[in-house]
């Protein structure tokens, strides 16, 4: 009995330890997660907190000794050299990714429906060509892509970009809603069809509708893609085109740029992919589960 | 539809569960061919636009034999095959294994885990010319924040990471995974998230629990998914431009090229744009089949053939 005892109590023990150690090792994961993904952050905005300008980095101290808003102040204000047009810049990098993000999720909605709905006959074929896209990296066609957007007469324009990032970025597009729509059952379009709606109204009233996490996924995507681009940006647009992203990358070569200012905008400039995420996160989650289309 | 039934997985022809062939399909087939014709239209046309003439207007301007002959003598291309392979290589093969890692551990039902998701999401949502600024800023300097916390935590004295090719390339390589780790991750979870409960509960009843369910359980059912994303992974960090553009600036003195930004020099700043589209055409051989892999793999057009 006694030796009964003592075995459930070391048993008991062991687990503990066992426990504990697996408690305690994802603890100090969760610390090393947090110190790699947020040091760079950290960099940005001990920079972008830091009062005087010019060669803030160089003055040696892990955080900046008075800390100030100036950075951001003159930022928003376009105090800042440089940044004397930033609501001009930023509303350039909206005004493309915004686009791209529509845009995309249109086109790409409309050709899955087409291709997976209404079976388009050898529908196979665009969605392979799509795919085919990935076989050249977009930065690759830089150099075609400028002279054809000369013989388009886009050169310089917001839509010499925009229309390049939408043929990148519609592919991952489709293939999202391909295997997302695969899970919808095609007995609710027949149901539909027995009702008497047309195809417009099937894309409009059940498909959209129905795919609203792959939408947002989609968007999502098309966005960021739009927000990382740096070449297409740099190379196709105009000055007064121009995105923040690109200005703040061409800023290097001068180490006394106001770079407390160009990282406080930086920082102001990764809200609106922080807000679309927020947004949507309902349906990136339904997306991410699929739980509830999954009878 | 059974719980078995895997959104992600692509290897499995979905259309294998799916409806059969509804009625009206003989006699309303002219009216939807025409409304599916409309609806693939602006893809189509976007697809020949800005994909087909753009790639026909690089075959015909780069592939001409003399630029090869000038660009297989030029000593900074067989280097800067080496940094691509580099580059490419470790970053797509580490960013992708520790995704799939993290990916189980922000499965954990624990609060902490899931604040640090969030915190481990950022890197994503912050733009690429962004990021790669910070970590220049980072790295380089006398002394850059890594090398102020290397002395103030470990007593040492960092390097000079952006003066010698190794360390410079390897930043970028840091800087890279750090940018796109999350994403990958996150499609890893979702991959994840469709493996049914059953499935790992029957696992555990037959004793296969920590490594041993990952080894046996998770593995084989992400195989695929994670074969896919490689692939993709590999061609777009082939076409990646910004990190080594901004935080190497692909120096010192040209030693930390890779083919998107030595073809961007060649056409931009060398006035050289045959040249630079040799450079990147030169990667056709190896990117081609990447790509018909990939295609075939997907399989999308079993998915909803039935």
């Amino acid at each position: 009995m006694r030796s009964a005892l003592a075995f459930v109590r070391r048993a008991r023990a062991r687990r503990w330890v066992r426990r504990t150690f697996v408690e305690g090792g994802s603890i100090v994961l969760c610390a090393a997660v947090l110190i790699w993904s947020l040091l760079p952050i950290y960099n940005l905005l001990s920079i972008a907190l830091d009062p005087e300008e010019g060669e803030v980095e160089f003055d040696g101290n892990i955080w900046p000794p008075e800390p100030s808003l100036e950075g951001f102040r003159s930022a928003i204000m376009q105090d800042a050299r440089y940044l004397e047009h930033f609501w001009q810049l930023y509303g350039n990098s909206l005004y493309i990714g915004i686009a791209t993000m529509v845009l995309t999720v249109a086109i790409g909605s409309l050709a899955s429906f087409a291709v997976s709905r209404l079976r388009l006959v050898k529908g196979s074929l665009l969605t392979n060509a799509a795919i085919l896209t990935y076989a050249i990296p977009s930065s690759f066609l830089i150099v075609p892509y400028y002279r054809i957007m000369h013989t388009y007469g886009l050169l310089g324009n917001h839509w010499a970009v925009i229309t390049a990032q939408v043929a990148f970025a519609t592919p991952f597009a489709i293939l999202i809603m391909q295997l997302y729509g695969s899970l919808i059952p095609l007995a609710l379009d027949d149901a539909a069809r027995v009702d008497g709606a047309s195809p417009a109204q099937l894309y409009w009233r059940i498909f959209l509708p129905l795919m609203a996490p792959a939408l947002a996924v989609s968007a999502i995507f098309a966005l960021l893609l739009s927000w990382n681009d740096y070449l297409y940006q740099s190379v196709l647009l105009s000055v007064e085109n121009m995105t923040l992203s690109v200005t703040q990358g061409q800023l290097f070569e001068d180490t006394d740029a106001p770079w407390n200012a160009m990282m406080a905008a930086a920082l102001v400039y990764v809200l609106p992919p922080v807000l679309l995420l927020l947004a949507l996160r309902r349906y990136v989650a339904a997306s991410l589960s699929l739980s509830d289309i999954k009878g | 539809m059974s719980g078995a039934d895997h959104a992600l997985d692509f290897a499995r022809p979905l259309g294998a569960s799916g409806p059969s062939q509804p009625q009206w399909h003989a006699d309303l087939r002219g009216a939807d061919f025409r409304w599916a014709i409309a609806f693939v239209l602006p893809y189509v046309a976007v697809f020949f636009a800005f994909i087909v003439y753009p790639f026909g207007y690089a075959l015909w301007m780069g592939l001409r034999p003399p630029l090869y002959e000038d660009l297989f003598t030029d000593p900074i291309y067989f280097r800067t095959i080496v940094n691509t392979l580099l580059f490419v290589g470790i970053g797509v093969n580490v960013k992708m294994f520790l995704a799939l890692l993290l990916s189980g551990f922000f499965l954990r039902p624990r609060w902490w885990i899931r604040a640090t998701l969030v915190a481990y999401i950022l890197p994503w949502l912050i733009a690429a010319a962004q990021a790669a600024i910070s970590f220049h800023w980072m790295l380089i300097g006398t002394p850059g924040l890594v090398d102020l916390l290397l002395k103030a935590v470990l007593g040492i004295d960092g390097p000079e990471w952006l003066t010698g090719r190794w360390l410079a390339l390897g930043s970028d390589i840091v800087a890279y995974i750090w940018k796109w780790m999350p994403f990958w991750t996150v499609i890893f979870i979702a991959g994840r998230l469709t493996i049914a409960r059953e499935i790992y509960d029957a696992a555990e009843v037959d004793g296969a629990t920590g490594p041993r369910r990952f080894i046996h359980v998770t593995v084989p059912l992400l195989a695929n998914l994670y074969l896919v994303c490689t692939l993709l992974s590999t061609l777009w960090t082939l076409g990646d431009f910004v990190t080594v553009y901004l935080v190497s600036q692909r120096g010192p003195a040209d030693a930390s090229q890779v083919l998107a930004t030595l073809g961007f020099d060649f056409a931009f700043d060398g006035a050289q744009p045959a040249m630079g589209v040799a450079v990147v055409l030169s990667a056709l051989p190896v990117l081609i089949p990447i790509a018909i892999i990939l295609m075939r793999r997907l399989q999308l057009a079993e998915v909803h053939s039935t």
